[in-house]
């Protein structure tokens, strides 16, 4: 029964496995939600199956129609475990005494709580006596089962504050399918830097301290190699004007993203497609041009590369010469952007257009075929998936 | 079994957290904590080691950390300078390896509580190579033969800062919690448990002002609880008294926002915003 809350967070595209699915069976089975109330459950799943807070959401999501579709099972055991089962306990747990304060009906509260008490200390030995409690039910319907709150007393539902709990979805713009603001830009910052800070590691050198100790006739010479630095360098180009400009605000956070993180970091304007000349200030974009072929001879083959741009516009920008706007171009686009992919290992593209929109724009569909496919969306998801690629 | 962790009269821990706790501490799993800066996680291994009664190991990791110097060292240099200037400890080896913090963790008389702290901060592969030894809580050591293994498995408290991801692997073996920022009632009770003489007003006061901050759009970073408790303390060091505080509102800044506020950029922001609700009202 709690497979179906596993598969529907397999679905939902957490990743569960069954090694997760044990522990928490496991947790359950030592009796960790006794105090049987659903939020208990909720948290403690929560605990064993999700290890990512971007997941949370999705959990929750999943948890909710899990608990929805189920609510009239529990409430179909609720009424049926303890009807019969309480009963018999009454009769058994209940001094004479007992029960004629019940029938009284006075100082019900205390007798309930009296109740509790015995029955919780009972239960322990009872481990496995009602199986369906004991094992699977423990969590959740053993808690209708003993807990005089959830049957009838008070008519707290403890169910409704735990509902609340998940539907609250705090955790939702912790969801990396959620597209970019400054706090996911943080964390978009954080991917980058993942890859930037690669092998930086002081070490002995070996080879040295043997071959000076050796010329120093056997007395022992300790040589250390310089700590590696971080060699990464980062080749920007980004798209600006036109289409992009909507897109402005969040290249802009990227590249000022970006800029913190690197070391060895070159960016580069371009609009629409990138052709003999990109420039340096987009301010000054006539006057400051460079040459994209002096910049491919000046960037070595292992510079990763990363394209921003929505790639829409029209085709003949990208197949004909002399298509662009903005002035003549002797050669297609595409003949720059296959000699930059070319060119360097690494080459990605981020695309701040929404994937699903990609495969309705003719450009943008010959761009990601020239770039290798190597295009993903420009959330942090996308950034992710690409930086992955640029480590490689 | 023993008492369960719950808050103390020094750390507030939510029911989930305390849930997460107990539950790791019952089944034997490492607990990996993430969070925002400043919502106490490295304290929790610390409350955990005080409420169990039991000895706190951190292990805080750098950059450079290797897997390898938590398990031991060993120490092969000074015995090569050992044996040139011909001391007798250079036959036996164990005089060289030097025991790492799981070492001494595992080696404990009582469950102890292990801390590794920040593990994000060290290489991608790090956690990788630690899965056997936490999941075993036992591990070899070549030079000297011998397989180390746990008296008791410690309680491991592991923290991160989201700078990396960890691997799949590493991530099954863990159960995780998120520490969520807290809301307004626990904020108040945290305070609380730092200046338990503080004034109301000035509590309400300062509340308020930091979650103003806390809302501000835009943000590069957001004041933490750690920062909340800093900043009350220069308010009480400073004696400021509710009337200084009212007197203050035609200002825009809080007083001594530099203990909230810790990037230019956030001040400027915050001060514009500031202005244009004033403006508004």
């Amino acid at each position: 029964m709690f497979l179906k809350l596993f598969y529907s967070l397999k679905v939902s595209g957490v990743p569960v496995t069954i090694r997760e699915y044990l522990d928490m069976l496991r947790g359950l089975y030592y009796g960790l939600c006794k105090n049987n109330n659903i939020e208990d459950f909720y948290n403690f799943a929560r605990l064993s199956l999700v290890k990512d807070e971007k997941h949370y959401d999705r959990f929750d999501l999943a948890f909710k129609s899990f608990y929805e579709r189920n609510i009239n099972f529990f409430t179909e055991l609720k009424k049926k475990i303890p009807q019969e089962w309480i009963n018999n306990e009454l009769k058994k747990l209940f001094s004479e005494e007992m029960k004629n304060k019940i029938k009284n009906d006075k100082d019900w509260k205390e007798v309930l709580k009296e109740f509790e008490k015995i029955f919780s200390e009972q239960k322990k030995k009872h481990s496995g006596g009602n199986k369906w409690i004991g094992t699977g039910g423990t969590s959740m319907f053993g808690n209708s089962g003993y807990n005089p709150k959830g049957i009838r007393v008070g008519g707290v539902s403890k169910n409704r504050s735990a509902v609340k709990v998940w539907d609250k979805r705090e955790f939702k713009n912790l969801d990396d399918q959620v597209s970019l603001n400054t706090r996911n830009i943080k964390v978009a910052l954080k991917r980058l830097r993942k890859f930037a800070r690669q092998g930086s590691e002081i070490e002995f050198d070996m080879d040295n301290t043997i071959s000076f100790t050796s010329k120093n006739g056997g007395v022992l010479d300790v040589r250390f190699r310089a700590e590696r630095k971080n060699k990464v360098r980062v080749l920007l180009f980004i798209d600006i004007g036109g289409s992009m400009d909507e897109h402005a605000k969040i290249s802009e956070e990227i590249f000022s993203a970006v800029n913190s993180e690197f070391k060895s970091l070159d960016f580069f304007y371009f609009h629409n497609c990138i052709y003999e000349n990109v420039w340096i200030d987009n301010r000054r974009r006539n006057s400051n041009l460079r040459s994209t072929d002096d910049i491919l001879r000046q960037f070595k083959k292992d510079t990763k590369v990363i394209i921003i741009g929505d790639a829409s516009m029209s085709p003949y920008e990208i197949v004909y010469p002399g298509g662009s706007l903005e002035h003549w171009n002797e050669k297609p686009g595409s003949y720059w952007i296959e000699k930059i992919v070319n060119n360097f290992n690494k080459v990605i593209w981020l695309n701040p257009e929404k994937k699903e929109n990609w495969e309705y724009s003719q450009s943008t569909k010959m761009l990601k075929e020239l770039s290798n496919h190597l295009m993903f969306e420009l959330n942090i998801s996308g950034i992710e998936s690409g930086m992955k690629e640029l480590a490689k | 079994m023993k008492k369960p962790f719950s808050s103390t009269n020094s750390y507030i821990a939510s029911s989930q957290l305390v849930e997460a706790v107990n539950a790791s501490t019952l089944l034997e799993k490492p607990l990996l904590v993430k969070g925002e800066p400043g919502t106490g996680k490295t304290r929790l291994a610390e409350e955990i080691s005080v409420s169990f009664k039991t000895n706190l190991i951190s292990w805080h990791i750098k950059s450079t950390t290797k897997a390898q110097q938590g398990l031991y060292e060993y120490d092969a240099v000074s015995r090569l300078r050992d044996s040139q200037l011909g001391s007798e400890k250079v036959h036996d080896i164990k005089n060289y390896i030097k025991k790492g913090v799981l070492w001494k963790a595992f080696s404990s008389k009582n469950k102890p509580v292990l801390l590794i702290d920040e593990i994000d901060k060290a290489d991608i592969e790090f956690p990788n190579d630690l899965l056997q030894e936490l999941d075993k809580m036992e591990f070899f050591v070549y030079e000297t033969g011998e397989t180390v293994v746990a008296n008791q498995r410690p309680i491991v408290i592991i923290t991160s800062n989201n700078e990396k991801d960890l691997p799949d692997a590493f991530l099954r073996r863990c159960f995780f919690h998120y520490i969520n920022f807290p809301d307004e009632k626990t904020l108040t009770d945290i305070v609380k448990v730092h200046y338990p003489n503080i004034k109301k007003n000035l509590l309400n006061y300062a509340l308020n002002s930091f979650l103003n901050i806390r809302e501000t759009p835009g943000l590069k970073k957001k004041p933490s609880t750690s920062e909340l408790i800093d900043w009350l303390k220069l308010l009480l060091a400073d004696d400021l008294n509710s009337e200084d505080l009212l007197k203050n509102k035609n200002n825009l800044l809080p007083p001594l926002y530099g203990a909230l506020l810790k990037n230019e950029a956030d001040v400027e922001i915050f001060q514009k915003i500031a202005f244009m609700t004033r403006r508004e009202n």
